[in-house]
C-alpha cells in the first residue's frame, strides 16, 4: 500500500515536472524564431493587446503549429505505448512498422488524385485528410496482421513483416511523388520525413478532438492492458476477451498514429522512445505509464520542433528528423541489450 | 568390412555424380542466363522516346556511323545505360549472396545493411563541403559512406546481446539507415544540396556514361574475382562457424575478405545507380534454390541474374508510365517486397 502510495506521489510530481518543462519550452518557442518576439510582448499579444504584426506571427503561425506538435507529441507516443503493450514487443513503433508510411500513402494519393498541388489543398481537403491517413493506417495495420498471422501472432514475425510493409509503401510513395511537379516532391519528401505542415487553426480544430478524445480512451483501457501483459492465458483466466480487446486496442493506436501522420508527416521512433522514457521512470502500470507517455511525446515532440525551426536558421529541419537525429541511438542501444 | 568399403565407393561416387550434375545445370544456367541478358539488353536500346528497330542496335554496334542520330543515341546514351543495368545488377546480387554467406543471415542484403543510406550520406557531405568534387571523387566518397554503414551495423550486431539474428540485422539496418538518412537530410536542406539528392534516392540509371561503365566494371572486376577466390571457404564458412574452424579455415580472412568484397561491389554500385534496393536480397535466394549451396556456382549465376533482373526492370521502369520514368528502385521494390515477407513469414531455413 505504501509502495503503491509513493508511486503516486512520484506520478504526481513527474507529471508536475513535464508539464512545467512542455510550459518552458512553449513559452521559449514563442518567442523564438525568424521574427523574435520580446516575452512580454509575447504576453501582451496573447492577450490581444499587441501589435498586428505580432498578432499574426504568434496566434496565426506558431500557436496553432506548437498545439498540433503537442497533440501528434502525445498521440504517436500513446500509439507506441499501445502498440507496444499489445505485441509484447519493446520495439514496436508505428514507423518501424510501417504504419505511418500507410497513412502517409493515402495523403499524398489524396493530393496527387484530388488536390493537385501540396500548396492548394482547400478546406474542404483539409477536412478529409485525417480520414484518408486513418484508412491509410487501418490498411497497413491491417495488412501487416494478416501477413503476419500463422497460428497467432509472433512478435518477431510481426516487426519483420512490418519493416517489409513499410518498405512497400515506400516504393509506392516514391511512385507518386515522383508524378508530382518537383515542388511538391521535395514538399513531400519533407512531409513525409515528418514535419508539422497545413498548421493552422483549422486543423487544430478537426484534430483535436480527434485525438483528444482517443487519449481517454487509451487511459481507460489502462487496466485490459496491464492484464494483457501478464499473457493470453492470464487473462483469458481473469475474464477477459483477449482477441476483441487486442483488436479495439489496435484500432485506437492505428487511429492515434494515422491523424498524427496527417498533420505531422511520417514521424519515426518517437512511438518507440517516449514509452521507453516514461516505463523507466513509472514503471510499466499503465495507469500511471500512459499519461506520462503522453506528456512525455508532448514535450519531445515540442522540444524537437523548437531545435528544428531554429538551431541551423534559416534553414528549417524538419521535426521528424531531429526526432530521428536523437532518437536512432536510443533505439540503437535498445536493440543492443535486448536478447 | 568389404560391404563398407563399397557403401563409401557408392558415396563417393553419388557424391561426384551429385557434383557433375551440379556442373552441368550451372553451365546450362549460366548460357541461357547470359543470352538472355543479350537479348534484353538489345531491347533496352531499343525501347525509348526515339524509336529505333533490333535490327538498328546490331548495325550501330557492328558498323557505327557517326553521322547517324540513331547510331549516337545508341552509343552514347543507350549502351552505357544497358551495360551499366547489367553491371549494377550483378554487383549488388553479389554483394547480397557474399554477405547472406558470411552471416549465415537469409536477411542479409546491401539495401538492409545501411550500405546505401552510408553511401548516401557520404555523398551528401561531398557535395555540401566540396561542390567541386569529380566524378571520381564522388565515387570514392560513397565507396567509404557504404562501409561506414556495413561497419556500424555489423558492429551493432557483433556487440549486442544474442548475436546477428535476423530480426537485429533487419532492425539495425532501419536504425542505421534512418540516422544516416536524417543526418543527410538535415545537411542536404542547410547546404541546399537537397534536389540534388532527391533523384538519387529514388535509384536510376538515367545519368549514366561510360565513365560509369567504367567504375563498374573495374571496382566490379576486381571485386568478383575475389569473391570467386573465397566463394569455396564461404561454402564452408556458411555451414557454421565451428565447421569452418575445425576444417582449418582461417574465419577472420575469410571473413574480412569478403567484407572488402561486398564493399567494393556496394559502393561501385551505389555510387553509380543510387539506392537500388531488393536486387541484392532476392537473387541469392532464387539461385541457391535452383543451384543448392555451393558459393562456387552461387556467384557467377548471381551475378548473371541480379544483371538480368536489372536490365529488365529498368525496360519496365520506362515503359509503366512512359514517356516518363519510374525510379527503377520502385521497380525492383515491388518484386522484392513480396518476398522479403515470405522470408520475413517463413521458418528459418539453413544457408
Amino acid at each position: 500500500m505504501t509502495q503503491s502510495k509513493a508511486k503516486q506521489k512520484k506520478f504526481i510530481v513527474l507529471i508536475g515536472l513535464l508539464v512545467i518543462l512542455t510550459v518552458i519550452t512553449f513559452i521559449i518557442s514563442l518567442n523564438l524564431g525568424v521574427v523574435r518576439i520580446a516575452p512580454l510582448d509575447v504576453f501582451k499579444t496573447l492577450l490581444g493587446m499587441g501589435t498586428a504584426r505580432d498578432q499574426l506571427v504568434l496566434v496565426d503561425f506558431r500557436l496553432p503549429r506548437m498545439i498540433l506538435s503537442l497533440l501528434i507529441g502525445a498521440g504517436l507516443a500513446v500509439s507506441g505505448a499501445i502498440l507496444q503493450g499489445v505485441t509484447k514487443n519493446d520495439l514496436a513503433d508505428p514507423g518501424i512498422l510501417g504504419i505511418n508510411s500507410g497513412a502517409g500513402f493515402m495523403v499524398i494519393l489524396f493530393i496527387y488524385f484530388f488536390q493537385g498541388s501540396m500548396n492548394s489543398v482547400t478546406t474542404f481537403g483539409i477536412f478529409l485528410m485525417p480520414l484518408f491517413a486513418l484508412v491509410g493506417a487501418v490498411i497497413a495495420a491491417f495488412l501487416i496482421y494478416l501477413l503476419a498471422w500463422k497460428k497467432g501472432i509472433d512478435p518477431v514475425r510481426l516487426i519483420l513483416v512490418g519493416i517489409g510493409v513499410n518498405s512497400g509503401f515506400g516504393a509506392a510513395i516514391v511512385i507518386f511523388q515522383l508524378k508530382m511537379n518537383p515542388q511538391d516532391f521535395m514538399q513531400a519528401a519533407v512531409w513525409l520525413s515528418g514535419d508539422i505542415w497545413g498548421a493552422n487553426w483549422k486543423f487544430v480544430a478537426i484534430l483535436a478532438p480527434l485525438i483528444l478524445l482517443l487519449l481517454p480512451l487509451a487511459l481507460y483501457k489502462a487496466h485490459t492492458l496491464n492484464i494483457m501483459n501478464l499473457g493470453d492465458q492470464v487473462a483469458t483466466g481473469l475474464g477477459i476477451r483477449v482477441e476483441k480487446e487486442r483488436r479495439l486496442l489496435l484500432l485506437v493506436a492505428v487511429a492515434l498514429a494515422g491523424f498524427s501522420v496527417a498533420a505531422g508527416g511520417g514521424i519515426a521512433f518517437l512511438g518507440l522512445v517516449a514509452p521507453h522514457i516514461s516505463k523507466r521512470l513509472i514503471g510499466p502500470k499503465h495507469q500511471l505509464f500512459l499519461p506520462i507517455t503522453a506528456v512525455l511525446g508532448s514535450f519531445l515532440l515540442l522540444l524537437a520542433d523548437t531545435i528544428g525551426k531554429n538551431l541551423l536558421a534559416p534553414t528549417q529541419i524538419p521535426v521528424g528528423i531531429v526526432v530521428a537525429i536523437f532518437s536512432a541511438p536510443y533505439f540503437i542501444i535498445l536493440l543492443m541489450k535486448a536478447k | 568390412m568389404n560391404g563398407n568399403a563399397h557403401q563409401r565407393e557408392g558415396n563417393s561416387l553419388e557424391l561426384h555424380k551429385n557434383k557433375l550434375k551440379t556442373s552441368i545445370k550451372g553451365t546450362f544456367v549460366l548460357i541461357v542466363g547470359s543470352i538472355l541478358i543479350l537479348i534484353s539488353m538489345g531491347l533496352s536500346i531499343a525501347y525509348g522516346a526515339a524509336d529505333i528497330k533490333l535490327g538498328t542496335v546490331w548495325e550501330a554496334v557492328s558498323h557505327f556511323n557517326p553521322e547517324l542520330t540513331s547510331h549516337q543515341i545508341i552509343q552514347e546514351i543507350r549502351m552505357p545505360r544497358a551495360i551499366s543495368a547489367v553491371l549494377v545488377g550483378a554487383l549488388l546480387a553479389v554483394s547480397g549472396a557474399v554477405m547472406q554467406g558470411l552471416t549465415r543471415n537469409p536477411l542479409a542484403s546491401p539495401s538492409i545493411m545501411g550500405v546505401t543510406d552510408g553511401a548516401a550520406f557520404a555523398l551528401v557531405i561531398t557535395l555540401a563541403f566540396f561542390p567541386t568534387a569529380t566524378m571520381l571523387g564522388l565515387t570514392f566518397s560513397s565507396f567509404i559512406g557504404a562501409g561506414l554503414g556495413v561497419i556500424l551495423v555489423f558492429t551493432i550486431g557483433a556487440f549486442s546481446k544474442g548475436g546477428l539474428t535476423p530480426v537485429k540485422l533487419a532492425l539495425a539496418g532501419v536504425a542505421v539507415g534512418s540516422m544516416l538518412s536524417a543526418y543527410s537530410s538535415a545537411i542536404a536542406l542547410h547546404t541546399q544540396v537537397a534536389k540534388d539528392m532527391s533523384f538519387w534516392y529514388a535509384g536510376g540509371l538515367t545519368t549514366t556514361t561510360w565513365g560509369s561503365v567504367k567504375i563498374l566494371l573495374i571496382a566490379g572486376g576486381f571485386g568478383l574475382l575475389l569473391a570467386l577466390y573465397i566463394s569455396r571457404s564461404i561454402t564452408i564458412l556458411s555451414l557454421g562457424e565451428e565447421v569452418s574452424k575445425g576444417l582449418g579455415q582461417n574465419t577472420l580472412l575469410v571473413k574480412s575478405l569478403g567484407v572488402i568484397v561486398v564493399l567494393i561491389l556496394t559502393g561501385a554500385a551505389v555510387s553509380v545507380a543510387g539506392a537500388i534496393g531488393f536486387i541484392g536480397l532476392v537473387i541469392p535466394h532464387i539461385t541457391r534454390f535452383m543451384i543448392g549451396s555451393d558459393y562456387r556456382w552461387i556467384i557467377p549465376i548471381s551475378a548473371v541474374f541480379g544483371g538480368l533482373l536489372l536490365v529488365l526492370a529498368d525496360i519496365a521502369a520506362r515503359m509503366v508510365n512512359a514517356p516518363f520514368e519510374t525510379p527503377v528502385g520502385a521497380i525492383t521494390a515491388i518484386i522484392g517486397v513480396p518476398f522479403f515477407l515470405y522470408l520475413a513469414r517463413g521458418e528459418r531455413r539453413g544457408l
